[in-house]
């Protein structure tokens, strides 16, 4: 590959000023550091449960995200803090929830896998393969619904797309014509299971075709590629209520979780080669150094910068309180949280 | 006698049976060439081959249901949900398909299948991973429903299940795969519907199963020790069957009872459990039967308040003492 992305020419491309290409090498770099951050935490034993690390994979939910519309709506699996990211979420937010502490996201309820934040038209973070996407469907119906000018982007990993729920979601989309862009970030592997062990077929999105739905594949190492596409097929399913399937090439190199000892599935040297010659952040780094947008300065500047924020964000983790045991049974039920409204009579919870 | 974990248990369990029914065969995500999830079926693969052996997509509605289809023609397949939790992907499969077939072919067709995996909160999953659906498979007539909680009841359990001709549902326990005890080493098999009373007493019957009965039998010890209160400790180990007659027994011995499971308390194995008491053994309370269950919410993951909203050994000694007030 070139050194600059052919992608840089793209019409949604070639209009980024230098400080909206640095802006975007930055979110891929606090992505990075966040996470790396948050890896140290789970081995502190600050985190409990799952901890599905994005790193690797940042091109993907930054170029995808940074082409949102005002109302265009991500939905996603539970590998989650990069997209979570990616729409702004608050990375204290974001590092509280996994600690578990009230100043969560999600108040300390959901963890790792279940980031939400409805104000930035992220609606979560799901922990069941695929049970996400036929809610980003929905998402895109809603919208149709409402008369809203906005699309879905619904995302899912390789092994998702061999669950029932996704193919029924595919269909209802292309019937029913839905604004959603089903995203599957193929990282050629679900936990220790490589797609050609799972997938039949050769292709994932080509599954789409089955159901006359547009499909497309993309080189998610480079995040030119990355927001050409999807921006050409949010744009597709916004103006013309058209969905589509866009499978995403990309890499995790860490384990499935950080309890994954990750032994048995793939090589050493295969991680190595896609880290030598595949890294996203290090290909936009390169193409931003030739285009004379960065300098090594600046590279370092954004560094210590996004070192600092993940820092800032662990401390003020460690800071918060826990929520409490009164707290277990609140955010249940809407109209217990809003006895103002209540109208329905009888108990509701028990012991 | 050799000492191994309850997974090991879970394993020998199943070679075991493979090797002893060439119909009996492994089926579930991660099984195969990543040795399961949880390590519960290390070393089958090399053993018996990938025909036997058999990594599945994420699919728990397409290969479970597959599973109980071949399971009609009399194959045998012990199927691994990586979590109970995920049964409701394949809920479909198991409880309109596996627990109705018998009975809407009036009797001509049976499913010898097991359907096996963890089915725990306490290890801040969340909400969509802790599940404990031994009430919602208990309430389907036409699946059983066995929940071990050591590593000898396990390997006896799950031979029993394998051998049996209707769909089992078999719930393990990720906090307990790692503990050890004694396990013989010549063949034994338990029969499903057989309670376990793991502590004699006279105050006190706890009526607990899966890792419950670990902490009530913790707090057994408590109460021996610290209030000279002698708890009778009952695992029910099977769900449905139900051992009725070893929980009556302990019931007219000891007067008074404490119900501890996982299950939210709304309908939850419990439920049933205190209606056939106050039914059956009405006049032998001595006292109201009092429940711990979990506290009644999605589960949360926060790391110290799942452990708050699960029973743990300070709640069940608390309700216990309450009781013998
Ligand atoms: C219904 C269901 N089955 C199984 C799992 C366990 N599980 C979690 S992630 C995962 C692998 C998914 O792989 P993929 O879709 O490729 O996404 P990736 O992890 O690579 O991002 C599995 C099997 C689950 N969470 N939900
Ligand atoms: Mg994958």
């Amino acid at each position: 590959m070139p050194v600059v992305s052919p992608f840089v020419t793209a019409a949604i491309n070639s209009g980024l000023s230098k400080d909206a290409k640095i802006a975007l090498y930055r979110e891929l770099m606090r992505i990075r550091r966040f996470e790396e951050r948050s890896l140290r935490a789970y081995q502190a034993g600050k985190i409990g449960g799952f901890l599905h690390l994005y790193i690797g994979q940042e091109a993907v939910a930054v170029g995808c995200c940074s082409v949102m519309g005002k109302d265009d709506h991500v939905i996603t699996a539970y590998r989650d803090h990069g997209h979570a990211m990616a729409v702004g979420m608050d990375t204290k937010a974001l590092m509280a929830e996994v600690f578990g502490k009230v100043t969560g996201c999600s108040k300390g309820k959901g963890g790792s896998m279940h980031y939400f934040a409805p104000e930035k038209n992220y609606w979560g973070g799901h922990g069941i393969v695929g049970g996400q996407i036929p809610l980003g469907a929905g998402l895109a119906f809603g919208l149709k619904y409402l008369k809203r000018k906005g699309a879905a982007m619904a995302f899912m990993g390789d092994g998702a797309v061999n669950q029932g729920a996704v193919h029924e979601a595919f269909n209802l989309a292309a019937l029913w014509n839905l604004p959603v862009v089903f995203v599957i970030e193929n990282n050629r592997y679900s936990m220790g299971t490589s797609q050609s062990r799972s997938s039949a077929g050769t292709s994932l999105a080509q599954r789409a075709a089955g159901y006359s739905m547009a499909w497309d594949v993309c080189n998610g190492h480079d995040l030119y590629e990355v927001r050409e596409k999807a921006d050409k097929y949010l744009t597709i399913a916004r103006e013309q209520h058209k969905p589509a399937v866009l499978e995403i090439d990309t890499y995790r190199y860490r384990g499935h979780s950080v309890a994954d000892p990750d032994k048995t599935y793939r090589s050493k040297a295969e991680i190595e080669e896609y880290q030598k010659t595949k890294d996203p952040i290090n290909i936009f780094q390169a193409s931003l150094l030739a285009e004379k947008v960065l300098t090594q300065e600046i590279i370092e500047k954004i560094d210590q910068e996004a070192r600092a924020e993940a820092d800032l964000a662990a401390e003020f983790a460690e800071a918060s309180p826990y929520p409490t045991v009164e707290d277990i049974t609140k955010d249940i039920y809407w109209e217990e949280d809003n006895l103002d409204k209540k109208v329905s009579q009888g108990r509701i919870i028990f012991d | 006698m050799p000492v191994i974990t309850y997974r090991e248990a879970l394993n020998q369990a199943m070679e075991e049976e493979m090797r002893r029914d060439p119909n009996v065969l492994l089926m579930g995500e991660e099984v195969g060439q990543f040795n399961g999830a949880y390590k519960v079926s290390e070393g089958l693969l090399d053993k018996f081959g990938p025909e036997r052996v058999i990594d599945t997509p994420i699919s728990e509605a397409g290969f479970i249901g597959a599973g109980i289809g071949a399971s009609m023609l009399g194959v045998r397949p012990i199927m691994e949900l990586m979590f109970w939790s995920f049964y409701s992907v394949a809920f479909d499969q198991i409880l309109n398909n596996a627990a109705n077939v018998r009975y809407m072919s009036g009797g001509q067709i049976n499913c010898p299948i097991v359907i096996r995996g963890p089915a725990n909160g306490g290890t801040n999953v969340g909400a969509t991973h802790s599940h404990t659906p031994e009430n919602v498979c208990a309430n389907h007539p036409g699946v059983k429903v066995v929940v071990p909680c050591t590593a000898y009841d396990a390997k006896g359990l799950l031979k029993s299940a394998i051998r049996d001709n209707d769909p089992v549902m078999f719930m393990e326990n990720t906090i307990l795969y790692n503990d050890r005890m004694e396990v013989p080493e010549e063949e034994y098999l338990i029969p499903l519907g057989k309670a376990d009373v793991k502590r004699v007493g006279k105050d006190l019957s706890i009526i607990a199963h899966g890792r419950s009965v670990i902490h009530s039998l913790k707090v057994a010890e408590i109460l021996q020790e610290k209030y000279n209160i002698s708890a009778e400790v009952v695992d029910l180990r099977s769900i449905r069957p139900l051992d009725e007659e070893t929980i009556l027994a302990s019931v007219r011995k000891t007067h008074r009872v404490l119900l501890v499971e996982e299950n939210k308390p709304f309908c939850g194995v419990d439920a049933q459990i205190a209606y056939i008491i106050q039914d059956k053994a009405f006049d032998d309370l001595d006292a109201p039967i009092k429940r711990v269950s979990s506290i009644d919410a999605p589960q949360i993951y926060c790391p110290p308040l799942e452990k708050e909203q699960m029973p743990n050994p300070d709640r069940i000694l608390k309700a216990a003492l309450a009781l013998m007030k």
